[in-house]
């Protein structure tokens, strides 16, 4: 079974560089003719929110725009992108009618001198590419949990199969490797919550590693929502001995207070920020990792000739191959760590203090 | 810094569908899996207890036979020596009683023997007694022909039968 899914992590990993290098390269084909290929702007485009789904340069599925400004308005995206007005080059696109531009992929009114106005407040809750990355990540995990929770009904006291039996050893891994042992003694209460960030992070990593895909874990937005979530667990199921050792850490001199409990304090905040921090950084350095790899086919293209681009491919395809295959191991991982350092949380912050006491 | 901003739609949307997948998950897909795997779990672990119960059980029941097969041959070797006991006894007492028998026969036969000569014996003295007189009465019957010795013959008599 392992073997099987290691062959389908290497397919899978084939499938997305080929694919991406695909993808891309008609796309920054385009923009060269247009402009010098600039590839900051081309990673900070593919690895930001869009209000668009560009799978490459002209194949685009406009999304739903929803703003609060005065009253909820909703209209499709291709308003912004297909304006008569729009400039490329600037990423500003009005839409006159409604009196919006979308510029940078902010959302601002109109303003007297039919520039942006900055200071408009328009709350964004449009269905972004990431959002909608979102809900398809939900889609397909509900897809796949229904039906393994289907599987154990009808395999009642069998062999599982098909999708269970590739979905079960993590479940039990996740379980008796990560849940179990980090929170101990009840820990079935916080499994449903642990399983579903395991999963929905997993998911959305290698969602994010496919030729198209948003860069979901790789927004801080995402990840602020789980550790904040995280937090609030921590702190509404923490016992009377975690707050206390806040305030006043077991065997420590009393001259010594005044410095080390700010430092506790401190730390109870830098444990969600440190989950927020580590999963948005890896999976955005992964992704401008490989962006960087085969944005210097683009960058070789323009300096030397289409020949020269061509040539160095090869070798960066096999580069940014390399780079997938690493990228897969840290979409598994970084799901692995947040839900450890989740559970290892929840598990310091309802322990009996009896056994805290030994470790000081 | 425009990667560090977290957008307010987005926040939004993830709280509200992260939270509704939780909610969903929770309830139609981890509560059946997490209790189907403990079933399962359950159910390998009471098989594997239930095989080991059963070869503790065989193992018992074998003892129990082995023992119960020592028990009959111990039985049996009981049994065939208290019969050959019984038959050695029964062969000693027929033998005894044989040999007392055969005692009596003799005896009996000893005795009769003993009878059957004193009765001759007795009957052989009668005989004698009858011809004995028979001889002395001829005899006697010879010597008093004449009448000469008849009369010394009383005068001995006489003679002899004087009053003392």
């Amino acid at each position: 079974m392992f073997l099987r899914h290691k062959f389908l992590s290497i397919a899978l990993a084939i499938f997305a560089s080929v694919s991406v290098v695909l993808a891309e390269e008609p796309a920054h084909d385009h923009e060269h003719k247009e402009s010098k290929f600039n590839i900051g702007e081309m990673i900070m485009h593919h690895i930001s929110d869009a209000h668009e789904w560009e799978f490459a340069h002209g194949l685009a599925i406009p999304l739903p725009v929803i703003i609060y400004d005065n009253g909820l308005k909703v209209f499709s995206s291709s308003n912004f992108y297909h304006s008569p007005e729009a400039d490329h080059e600037h990423h500003i696109y009005p839409y006159k009618e409604a009196g919006y531009v979308l510029e940078h992929e902010h959302i601002y009114k109109i303003g007297a001198d039919g520039k942006a106005d900055k200071n408009s407040h328009v709350l964004d809750f449009s269905i972004t590419k990431n959002v909608a990355s979102m809900l398809l990540s939900a889609v397909l995990l509900l897809v796949i949990f229904l039906s393994v929770a289907k599987g154990f009904n009808k395999n009642k006291g069998k062999a599982p199969s098909g999708i269970q039996s590739f979905v079960e050893p993590i479940i039990i891994f996740i379980r008796d490797e990560v849940v179990k042992p980090s929170i101990g003694h009840g820990y079935e209460k916080y499994l449903p919550y642990m399983l579903t960030l395991f999963f929905f992070i997993w998911i959305n990593n290698l969602l994010g590693l496919l030729p198209g895909g948003a860069n979901l874990t790789g927004n801080i937005a995402i990840t602020l929502v789980l550790a904040i979530i995280t937090f609030l667990i921590v702190h509404f199921n923490a016992n009377k001995h975690y707050f206390l050792h806040l305030v006043k850490p077991t065997g420590v001199p009393a001259a010594l207070l005044p410095l080390l409990v700010p430092v506790e304090i401190v730390g109870v905040f830098m444990k969600p920020i440190s989950l927020m921090i580590r999963l948005f950084a890896n999976i955005t350095a992964g992704h401008i990792i490989i962006l960087s790899l085969l944005g210097l086919i683009f960058m070789a293209k323009s300096l030397g000739s289409a020949t020269t681009g061509w040539a160095v491919s090869p070798l960066i395809v096999f580069f940014s191959l390399f780079m997938n295959v690493i990228e897969l191991l840290v979409a598994f991982l970084q799901a692995f760590i947040f839900t450890l350092l989740s559970s290892m949380y929840i598990g310091s912050a309802i322990e009996d203090n009896h056994d805290a006491d030994h470790g000081h | 810094m425009e990667l560090l901003t977290p957008a307010i739609g987005l926040l939004f949307w993830m709280l509200v569908v992260f939270g509704i997948l939780v909610v969903i998950l929770k309830v139609a897909a981890w509560k059946p899996i997490l209790n189907g795997l403990k079933e399962r779990e359950h159910q390998i672990q009471s098989a594997l207890d239930l095989a080991e119960k059963t070869r503790a059980e065989m193992a018992k029941l074998q003892a129990d036979n082995e023992k119960l097969l020592a028990e009959a041959r111990a039985e049996r070797d009981s049994i065939l020596k208290a019969a050959k006991e019984s038959g050695d006894r029964v062969i000693a007492e027929a033998k005894e009683k044989a040999q007392a028998e055969g005692k009596r026969i003799i005896e009996d036969a000893r005795e009769a023997i003993n009878n059957e000569r004193a009765a001759i014996v007795s009957q052989m003295k009668k005989e004698i007694v009858t011809i004995s007189l028979d001889i002395a009465e001829k005899v006697i019957r010879k010597e008093l022909a004449d009448k000469t010795s008849q009369e010394k013959l009383v005068s001995d008599l006489v003679k002899e039968a004087h009053l003392n």
